[in-house]
């Protein structure tokens, strides 16, 4: 393992040691009993560890946005069928079936919850960051966004509507973030720069292009 | 089933606390957790629905009192015990003490790590035509099945319009409970928050959930 371990020791999201260190025998008891009957090779794991520490973010998502800001076709291609669309962009990975882009306007802002557990576009995001999975937001988003977007410091103008989209089922969803002014005559590798991943659940906007460099 | 895993319009949980900079996973435990959970479900034919039943199924207190990834081990722990691919007695001698049956799909290793790296498809053939098109009205059946199904409480009963048509999927109803894909067309309802809220809920709101065909009626 390449892990570094003295993080574990300093999060707020820790219980007390001892607990830790319960779960962390427990955990390795199963692995090495799925091992020893034959149901898994401990390298197999570390390769979709590996994978998920270091080859699936929120760049990929960044950079769909970033194109569909630059080029009208691929956008229209994107918003009627986000999976084929992404399928023709040779540097992206591929992703799985039924992913749905849909597009914030000055008149409609979109968000993404899993109420009932956490399902996320994991291959265009990462892995969802914790609150994503937590009860505060998977409780609220459906019925206060506004309250929901506040913890995340955004504001919305008061007549842009606001639409959530609850992922009950296999369909998986990807905001296409409204591109910021003053980034005109940017490159797609400049402008992928500021899209965020909040930007793409729909829990933020896209950094302020003076704000690249953060 | 009606548990505390289904979220949507509870109140009292709180401020939602986001951390900056967020680690992939936040100890080297919850990243085996996810490899494992990932290995069952491609070679073990533990399929995501039964997955999703098995964290559901959780006690509510623990359910709530648990990290995501200590859920996700639990419930992977209890359903190897519950099919008898493992027994609580070889996790605590952390070792396996008897002969299991082999996986569906053998030892998962390397040549399958690509195939999970990608999501799956859940689009199937459909067994009949949709029964319902765009823009019509429909109204969400009220159920309360004991097991898992993926109409969450607070759009159960209420009117909303069918806005996309998203294909024939795997019905998470039937397949967690080992019955079998039984296909069905999946839609878009976009309801109004205040129809699912009450008058009180911003006007401008609009929610939607997937839905299966069978969650529906015409309204």
């Amino acid at each position: 393992m390449t892990h570094d371990h003295d993080h574990d020791h300093d999060h707020h999201h820790d219980h007390d040691h001892s607990e830790l260190t319960e779960t962390q025998l427990r955990v390795r008891a199963l692995e090495t009993v799925l091992t020893e009957k034959g149901y898994v090779e401990p390298a197999a794991l570390d390769a979709i560890v590996e994978a998920y520490e270091t080859k699936i973010g929120p760049r990929n998502g960044a950079r769909v946005v970033a194109k569909a800001w630059t080029d009208p076709a691929f956008k229209k291609a994107l918003l009627e069928d986000a999976t084929k669309a992404i399928g023709t962009l040779g540097h992206v990975s591929r992703v799985g079936d039924h992913l749905i882009a849909v597009e914030n306007t000055p008149k409609q802002h979109n968000m993404i919850v899993c109420t009932l557990c956490s399902c996320y576009p994991w291959e265009m995001l990462g892995l969802p960051p914790i609150w994503y999975k937590a009860a505060p937001y998977r409780s609220r988003a459906v019925k206060d966004p506004r309250g929901v977007l506040a913890d995340f410091g955004v504001t919305l103008p008061k007549d842009t509507d606001i639409r959530v989209w609850d992922s009950t089922a296999e369909t998986r969803f990807l905001v296409l973030p409204m591109r910021p002014a003053g980034t005109e005559g940017w490159s797609e590798e400049q402008l992928a720069e500021i899209v965020t991943r909040d930007s793409m659940i729909g829990t933020g906007v896209p950094k302020a292009p003076e704000e690249k460099t953060k | 089933m009606n548990g505390v895993h289904d979220m949507g319009g509870m109140d009292g949980f709180g401020r939602v606390e986001v951390e900056q900079n967020e680690p992939a996973f936040h100890h080297e435990w919850e990243g085996r957790v996810m490899a494992m959970v990932r290995a069952m479900g491609a070679n073990g034919g533990m399929n995501i629905d039964a997955q999703r039943f098995s964290r559901e199924s959780l006690p509510p207190a623990v359910y709530l009192a648990s990290s995501y990834y200590k859920k996700w081990f639990l419930a992977l722990e209890q359903s190897m015990i519950d099919r008898d691919m493992i027994a609580s007695d070889e996790i605590a001698a952390g070792h396996s003490l008897r002969q299991s049956p082999p996986l569906k799909r053998g030892t998962f290793s390397m040549d399958d790590v690509k195939r999970v790296m990608v999501r799956g498809s859940f689009g199937r053939e459909p067994q009949a035509a949709a029964a319902f098109a765009i823009g019509d009205q429909v109204r969400t059946k009220n159920i309360n099945p004991v097991t898992h199904t993926r109409l969450p409480r607070y759009a159960r009963g209420h009117t909303g319009v069918i806005e996309r048509i998203n294909g024939c999927h795997v019905f998470p109803d039937s397949n967690a409970q080992g019955k079998g894909d039984n296909p069905q067309w999946l839609y878009t309802v976009v309801f109004s928050g205040r129809d699912l809220w009450g008058a009180d809920t911003d006007p401008s709101l609009k929610v939607s959930i997937e839905a299966f065909e069978p969650y529906l009626e015409r309204a």
